[in-house]
């Protein structure tokens, strides 16, 4: 009897994780699918209620696109984003890959601790900082300036960044450096020529990481940043196509998706690293 | 006294990042403190006690008290949802299968576009008028076509909306790390289970779902971080409207610090969100603790 019972069970199950999965994909990525509809749609189809919103009642247009490229600042608010994205990658890498080596092989017991308190700064959130943070920027002289956010970005990044370096070097043997420093290295030496190099998978994994938190950053950005020629996309696309109370819904979709699925790609490739990040050691 | 070279060097190279991050998070988390007491304003100059004046006229405030009730029951149902939802989606996306690989990039995608972009998107799913939600209730008979629901204009259903695109927001992100917690189980415990007669369900509650404790906790730890301070997708879909029926503490701090230009009322209202912060910091030490004892 039970013998028999096995397999239609789990046909069953396996019927049922496809329901799940189908269910979940729709779900979660229809509303991306709805910009890309949305993009290539006139707006007289669009504002047509009668019409079946799944179908293409009248042709495909590209009028949407031509707005967002010819006549809005899109392309600089990405070129804004890249530039701060760079700057921020380069900030974040000079503080967070000597602070994680320092933290995994010099600082003895002390190490371990000093990790654990730089990632629970990871965990104080910008909403609790941006108050104060605003004042000390208008201090500085830099409001409305693109270098206010590549300043306070790495607030975000570097924590994080040193943690998920920290599980990167414990994996890498002493003894390299150690016959490097035979060899009359000094440690510093050793650490640049020997350890950076072969850690080149984990530092793109910090770059990336850096970057797209840069992309999908919003109060900092939104805070500090109040010309339209200075947002960057994640602020720029929500709050400056939006003239009133009018949204160009068809330039507006087309933005979101040309900026979402190149960093969605990205960060896809390098999952598995991030994951190992945030489950803090929970998991073997 | 002389250090080991090697400590000075420790010293050297973590020092930068140290200094850094007490003049970007630590000066600002302290000023946060003594806003909160002060009578901080924008331009104003000087600084002057004053005492819990601020904690008092925010307390009296029916808009903050509506606030804070709202981050909680925002953040509650948000955790319960995806919680529930990334146990199931874990568990279908474990084994190897053809195509896993695109139905993960399709359901990583809420979490990996920038939120901004996302809520925008569901503003748009969720227009008043040319919904494409409310056309599929209406050609389903769900709902009548001049009756259809207004997501973000009724306040109950303004609600409902920014918790689910909240939840539709973090459902990935707990996803894979479940996921990482499913595949770290070893194969042979829920097989030998299965010998022994124990059917799919009875394996999972029993012998999976407690060996995967510590990383729902993880999950949960995280999740609740990122709901309870989040004001990205209030700010998008509602502005907190309406009538502050959506507004939760970091969007009440964003618009009165910011915006109302009083900071000092604004870091009180942000205060706030430190005690559960600081639950959360503990619940997470232990967590990291376990893991090394382990």
């Amino acid at each position: 009897m039970p013998a028999e019972r096995g397999p239609r069970r789990s046909r069953l199950t396996r019927a049922g994780r496809w329901v799940v999965l189908v269910g979940f994909a729709v779900a979660l990525a229809f509303p991306f699918l709805w910009m890309l509809v949305t993009s290539f749609k006139r707006t007289s189809d669009l504002y047509n209620t009668a019409n079946d919103p799944f179908l293409f009642n009248e042709p495909p247009t590209l009028a949407h696109l031509k707005l967002l490229f010819g006549e809005t600042l899109f392309l600089r608010w990405l070129a804004n984003t890249t530039a701060v994205g760079i700057l921020v990658v380069v900030l974040t890498l000079a503080l967070a890959v000597p602070a994680a080596y320092a933290l995994t092989r010099l600082t003895g017991r002390w190490g371990p601790r000093l990790g654990i308190g730089i990632f629970l700064t990871y965990l104080i959130p910008p909403t609790l900082l941006f108050i104060p943070l605003s004042r000390l920027v208008a201090r500085l002289g830099l409001q409305d300036s693109l270098w206010s956010i590549i300043l306070v970005y790495p607030s975000f990044t570097v924590p994080f960044s040193i943690w998920l370096l920290m599980g990167f070097f414990k994996s890498i043997p002493r003894e390299l450096e150690e016959a490097g420093m035979v060899d009359g290295l000094t440690r510093f030496q050793a650490f640049l020529r020997l350890v950076v190099p072969i850690s080149v998978s984990g530092i793109l994994t910090v770059v990336i990481f850096t970057f797209t938190l840069v992309t999908q950053e919003f109060v900092y950005a939104l805070t500090f940043i109040s010309s339209e020629a200075h947002q960057t996309v994640g602020v720029g696309v929500p709050i400056y196509l939006v003239r009133g109370d009018v949204y160009y819904w068809g330039s507006l979709m087309a933005a979101c998706l040309i900026t979402s699925v190149p960093i969605a790609i990205l960060y896809n490739v390098f999952l598995d690293r991030f994951i190992a990040g945030f489950t803090v050691g929970a998991v073997k | 006294m002389a250090l080991r070279s090697s400590t000075r060097l420790g010293v050297a190279m973590f020092a930068p990042a140290l200094i850094y991050i007490a003049a970007v998070v630590g000066l600002p988390l302290c000023l946060a403190f003594l806003y909160s007491v002060g009578d901080v304003r924008v331009g104003s100059v000087g600084y002057h006690f004053v005492g819990l004046d601020n904690f008092r006229s925010v307390l009296r405030s029916p808009t903050f008290r509506r606030s804070l009730a709202n981050s909680f029951v925002f953040t509650i149902v948000t955790q319960l949802i995806v919680i529930v939802c990334a146990n199931l989606l874990a568990l279908a996306l474990r084994d190897r299968f053809r195509g896993r690989g695109f139905v993960r990039f399709l359901v990583l995608l809420p979490w990996v576009a920038p939120i901004s972009l996302g809520a925008i998107g569901w503003k748009w799913l969720l227009d008043s008028i040319y919904s494409v939600v409310n056309w599929v209730l209406v050609h389903l008979h769900l709902v009548r076509p001049f009756d259809a629901p207004m997501w973000l204009g009724e306040p109950r259903l303004a609600m409902a909306s920014v918790i689910l695109v909240h939840a539709w927001r973090m459902l990935p992100f707990s996803t894979v790390i479940l996921l990482a917690g499913l595949t770290s189980i070893p194969k042979d415990i829920p097989e030998a289970a299965a010998v022994d007669g124990a059917g799919f369900w009875r394996s999972y509650f029993r012998i999976v779902l407690p060996m995967m404790t510590p990383i729902i906790n993880v999950a949960v730890l995280f999740g609740v971080i990122f709901t309870f301070t989040d004001m990205t997708v209030v700010y998008i879909l509602t502005r907190g409207g309406p009538y502050d029926s959506t507004q939760v503490l970091p969007s009440l701090a964003f618009f009165t610090g910011i915006l109302g230009s009083d900071l000092s009322e604004g870091a009180a209202i942000s205060v706030f969100l430190v005690p559960i912060l600081a639950v959360i910091a503990i619940l997470m030490l232990r967590v990291a603790q376990k893991a090394e004892v382990v």
